[in-house]
């Protein structure tokens, strides 16, 4: 936790990667005290009763204690998360192959770039309820949800990755007789790799909007049936625990994604 | 073709050494997308064991000829023989040294230089082994382990250097090797060159935009004109480069010849 290396930018890939690398930078202390100059306004914001409908920090930290206490939190996340790891895994598997097989053949880029373009470009959330009409309220138009908003970004970035890879790198390995597999394995993935982990992270992140506007527009069930039920009873702390959870969960699930990546992927960037 | 390469070694021109060509090019002509016409009947002959630099303004096509040499590149007419034999692409008795390094940046130093080798499926600790040798020979013992962001542009190249050494091919095809290194670095790495080569019986193909650089390193010089490039000139530059660099670089031999090609490539220039 108190990595204290430094890595430069150019390498850290993408901009949640910058940032988190310098929030993951940051001595305990200072990240601690952040969170808690956060709460501590949000507390007072909430204590000068601007607003009925918001609640102060210890309100809500309360209710969310309660939640997880009489396993409503859980049972919630339980609902919520098997169409999103569903839509996740599936976005990465079609996503990632598709963008890489868009950055090495030219037919491919033809034949589906301009659907991912399209798809990357327009607002998905309008097609939610069309998917609902044509698949119903079940498991497979929230999956289908969450694909729609992640894969687009994680086929682009990974196909950019691919088109990235400096020519001289795959120069030299033709120069010393690489075949066009170990010229994929060992040079165009590992090089692509820093941007194809930006687009996943951010895939990550929209597979989250993915399936929290599922479960507020198509059915409520899970978190999204959690803060909807509690917005209409106006159990505004119980509200505001649910978004401050699924939010926090994003955020973790993400930076997780980036420490796995380090880890894995970039020597590199280790500490030695 | 074997026979007529056999019955040709003798018609160099080249007077006291009989050393014969390893690399010849014929009438060498590259268009790029039907217009660009970069390289114009390149009819060149590099002798083994020699260093020839190809010199010349920025745009002329040394990196095009290089990379036809190479492999990397088709020409669109004529021909590159190595060894007698006419290049369909690379092959194992030529190595790249990169203008960028070309580094894998994931990579250690020692994975780098013994990449070629990796490529060529050679079992780890025999690459490891040659690679060690070689990043030794160029002056990066200690070095091994350290990932390319950690090194300087020097030492880059020279990570770049001991790659294509550990490959052990005959032609070492080199791209403005030292542009990106400061002058310190570029004069220190240039006498380790003409070190180098008294331990390694290596042919070398250097391309650089440094008369300088041509002078003090080369058997022979090709200047070419600009776009599209042509041979201009071929200069064999005789300098005795055994003693003292500084003393070199003072020699009025080396200084004449330097003036001499300055005069010649200014009328481009202007
Ligand atoms: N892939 C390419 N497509 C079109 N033109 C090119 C390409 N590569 C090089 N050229 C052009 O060919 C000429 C020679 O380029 P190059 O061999 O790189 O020159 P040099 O190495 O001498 O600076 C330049 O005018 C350059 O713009
Ligand atoms: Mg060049």
């Amino acid at each position: 936790m108190t990595k204290t290396d430094t890595v430069p930018s150019a390498i850290a890939g993408g901009v949640t990667g910058g940032a988190m690398t310098r929030f993951a930078q940051m001595p305990v202390f200072w990240r601690l005290l952040s969170l808690a100059l956060f709460f501590g306004a949000w507390e007072l914001a909430g204590q000068s009763n601007f607003n009925a409908a918001f609640p102060t920090f210890t309100e809500t930290f309360a209710a969310f204690v309660e939640m997880v206490l009489d396993g409503s939190m859980g049972a919630a996340y339980l609902r919520t998360i098997e169409p999103l790891i569903v839509g996740l895994a599936f976005s990465l598997g079609v996503g990632v192959a598709a963008g890489v097989a868009m950055g090495l053949r030219r037919d491919v880029e033809f034949l589906t770039l301009p659907i991912f373009i399209t798809m990357q470009a327009a607002p998905m959330a309008a097609l939610i309820p069309l998917i609902t009409f044509v698949y119903g309220v079940g498991l497979a138009s929230k999956v289908l949800a969450v694909v729609f908003l992640a894969m687009p970004v994680i086929t682009i970035n990974s196909y950019k990755a691919v088109r990235n890879v400096p020519g001289s790198l795959l120069d030299m390995t033709r120069s010393f007789m690489g075949s066009r597999w170990q010229q994929i394995t060992r040079i165009i993935l590992p090089a692509a790799s820093p941007m194809m982990f930006a687009g996943i992270r951010l895939g990550v992140a929209e597979g989250f909007s993915g399936v929290v506007l599922a479960e507020l527009l198509i059915t409520p069930t899970g978190i999204g049936d959690l803060i909807t039920y509690h917005r209409s009873v106006a159990n505004f702390g119980h509200m505001y625990a649910t978004i401050v959870s699924i939010v926090a969960f994003a955020v973790i699930a993400v930076s997780l994604l980036y420490h796995l990546e380090t880890k894995l992927f970039r020597p590199e960037k280790r500490g030695q | 073709m074997n026979a007529i390469a056999q019955a040709e070694p003798s018609a160099t021109v080249a007077g006291s050494a009989p050393a014969t060509p390893i690399v010849r090019t014929r009438g060498i002509h590259k268009v790029y997308g039907g217009t660009v016409h970069a390289l114009k009947d390149i009819n060149l002959e590099f002798k083994r064991g020699e260093l020839t630099s190809l010199l010349g303004p920025s745009g002329c096509g040394k990196t095009t000829l290089l990379k036809i040499i190479a492999g990397l590149l088709e020409p669109t007419e004529g021909e590159v023989e190595v060894n007698g034999k006419p290049v369909t692409g690379p092959g194992p008795e030529r190595a790249f040294v990169f203008q960028d390094f070309a580094l894998m940046p994931w990579a250690t130093v020692l994975r780098n230089a013994a990449f070629g080798l990796e490529l060529q499926g050679v079992n780890r600790s025999e690459r490891e082994e040659r690679a060690r040798h070689y990043v030794n020979e160029v002056g990066l013992s200690g070095f091994e382990d350290k990932y390319p962001h950690e090194l300087s542009g020097g030492m880059r190249q020279r990570v770049g250097l001991a790659r294509a050494l550990a490959v052990d091919a005959d032609v070492l095809l080199m791209d403005e090797p030292f542009s990106a290194v400061d002058e310190q670095t570029r004069r220190k790495f240039q006498e380790d060159l003409i070190h180098l080569r008294e331990r390694e019986n290596k042919t070398f193909i250097l391309v650089t935009h440094s008369i300088e650089e041509a002078v003090y390193l080369s058997d022979r010089i090709v200047l070419l004109s600009p776009r599209p490039g042509r041979v201009g000139q071929v200069i064999d530059p005789e300098i005795e480069r055994k003693g003292d660099p500084d003393a070199i670089r003072r020699a009025p031999e080396y200084l004449d010849l330097t003036d001499e090609i300055w005069r010649g490539l200014r009328e481009y220039v202007e």
